[in-house]
């Protein structure tokens, strides 16, 4: 069985002219342990999609289940085993931090003693602030009592609503270290994320632009559906090099990754001697022209632009 | 013709404290015209209080700053009216139009109707807006709104504009035609203070500080920071320094 499955989920919402097609029909099945990834900017339909699996939102059509329960028909089945975390903070904000998690344990039926082993590792970083107001805490510390509640009920399935979105790169290397954990307990995460490079820390990840998935696959499975050569281009003159890169007949696409520009080319030659000259002529001290390994973006990137099938 | 001055932002020893927390301990740098300049920083190092303060929303405790060649703790009026100013969480009225934003933003900056007007036709042509000068910003694309909030940031002319966490959720492509926008104000001679959480833009940067625990910890250009850093990439520069925190966010 299937911790989580979809068929043809669709949703759109408003009227008439003003009628926006959030999921257009999507497909998808997450295995029990799995930490399965939804990689997509805001507006992609993520929220949508998490909201009808945790039995918050109703779909328009197509059918889906968590744990083998039907999302509509058996939601009360569904909502006594998954722990869900919305991109916006949720929790009582006139609550303490020990208040809330007293709470969210009571209301699932258990206590906190029963799982505390469950969450230790995370609820011990805000400790110290358990008699403090949810509502005064700083964001990452939010962000962990929120993960607490979402887990001391011990869920089977847990969903996370872009949990690290305007958390700073060192936070967000430990909040995936908290998942791998929790993965290895067995739980079954379904985690967004607008972060590309967070891709790669999933078993598998789809995808997701305008309610559509571009891709569902492993990373590795992900990263192979780049069809081209992908160079990396550089000189000390980065600007004037874009403009230059633009006008170059051969240049099939160019994009600023860090300090370099990705760059395809229309004809896939195995040694980009054509460009090499075509830049030499147009003063680029510190040229640097090497062939790279994409990343996910990069794949994002080339499947956003291609017209839907 | 706007005076000539050596730095557009001017901080030396500028420090906030609330109570007896430090919030920003002694920061010092100056932003030449024309540069895009990366504030980065984990949560809680200190970076929005600093941004606060050089924008003139508020007081520091002490310590010298500049912006614009105001002075900080005198001149915040004049500062405001220097610089224009971006977030992704907040940036335009949803429940106005495309040009209602413009005209409001242009008339709180004191400009007249014509020149409002004028703008208006320019930036709506540069972002291929004109068919939506009557659309509610809020059925906008995201990734429109972005680029429609910076060209409003942007249009009052200011000499420098603040930028927080500008492309935040926003798709990769769109992300990156907005740092050509950044550029595109760059070269035109504007000074840009821009923070994100993204490292592969701290690369786009002319420069880049890292504050911590209040302080700035490091501050030079992308490939002299990776080189001292013996780093490969700003993520590891920024992983490097943030790890040290003792104050962290959580």
């Amino acid at each position: 069985m299937m911790a989580i499955e979809a068929i043809s989920v669709r949703k759109s919402y408003g009227k008439g002219i003003a009628r926006t097609e959030a999921l257009k029909g999507l497909d998808f099945a997450v295995s029990p342990g799995e930490l399965f990834g939804l990689i997509g900017p805001d507006g992609a339909g993520k929220t949508s999609l998490i909201r009808i699996l945790a039995t918050l939102l109703l779909a328009d059509s197509g059918e889906a289940s968590v744990d083998g329960f039907d999302v509509v028909k058996q939601y009360r089945e569904i909502r006594r085993r998954i722990g869900y975390m919305p991109g916006k903070f949720s929790l009582y904000q006139d609550l303490t931090v020990q208040e809330n998690l007293e709470f969210f344990a009571t209301i699932f039926n258990t206590s906190v003693q029963e799982n505390y082993g469950l969450v230790r590792d995370i609820y011990q970083q805000i400790e110290p602030f358990r008699d403090r107001s949810a509502g005064k805490l700083s964001g990452g510390m939010k962000q962990k009592l929120a993960l607490s509640c979402a887990l001391i009920h011990r869920p089977s399935v847990l969903f996370l609503d872009e949990p690290t979105t305007g958390v700073d790169a060192v936070s967000r290397k430990e909040f995936w270290q908290m998942l791998k954990t929790l993965q290895s307990q067995g739980i079954t995460i379904l985690v967004s994320t607008p972060y590309m490079d967070e891709a790669s820390l999933c078993d598998r990840i789809a995808l997701i632009q305008e309610g559509r998935f571009l891709n569902l696959d492993s990373p590795a499975g992900t990263i192979a559906r780049f069809r081209k050569t992908l160079w990396a281009v550089r000189s000390e003159r980065m600007y004037p090099l874009q403009q230059d890169l633009r006008h170059c007949a051969e240049v099939d696409s160019s994009y600023p990754f860090g300090e370099y520009y990705h760059v395809t080319l229309s004809t896939d030659m195995p040694d980009p001697d054509s460009l090499r000259t075509f830049l030499h002529g147009r003063d680029h001290p510190g040229l640097e022209i090497r062939e790279i390994e994409p990343g996910i973006e990069d794949v994002f990137m080339q499947l956003m632009q291609q017209p839907h099938a | 013709m706007p005076e000539l001055l050596p730095y557009m932002i001017e901080a030396q020893a500028l420090t906030k404290k609330f109570g007896d927390f430090i919030a920003v301990d002694q920061i010092s740098f100056a932003v030449p015209a024309g540069e895009i300049f990366g504030f980065l920083g984990a949560n809680g190092a200190g970076k929005t209080t600093a941004m606060r303060m050089l924008c003139g929303l508020s007081v520091p405790s002490s310590g010298q700053g500049r912006v614009a060649g105001f002075d900080v703790y005198t001149q915040s009026e004049q500062i405001k009216r220097s610089i224009g100013y971006m977030s992704q969480k907040f940036s335009l009225y949803e429940d106005l139009t495309v040009s209602e934003n413009m005209r409001f933003y242009g008339g709180i900056y004191g400009m007249s109707l014509a020149a409002i007007r004028e703008k208006m036709r320019r930036v709506l042509q540069q972002l291929h807006l004109e068919q939506a000068r009557n659309t509610l910003v809020r059925s906008l694309p995201l990734g429109w709104k972005q680029k429609l909030a910076f060209s409003v940031a942007l249009f009052h002319e200011p000499r420098i504009v603040f930028l927080d966490e500008p492309t935040g959720g926003v798709d990769p492509v769109t992300r990156r035609e907005f740092w050509e926008m950044i550029y595109e104000a760059a070269h035109a001679g504007t000074t840009v203070f821009v923070t994100t959480h993204y490292m592969d833009e701290a690369e786009y940067c002319h420069r880049v500080s890292i504050m911590v625990d209040g302080r700035i910890e490091a501050l030079d250009r992308p490939a002299a920071l990776k080189a001292r850093f013996g780093a490969a990439s700003m993520e590891e520069v920024f992983l490097q320094l943030a790890r040290g925190a003792q104050r962290n966010d959580g």
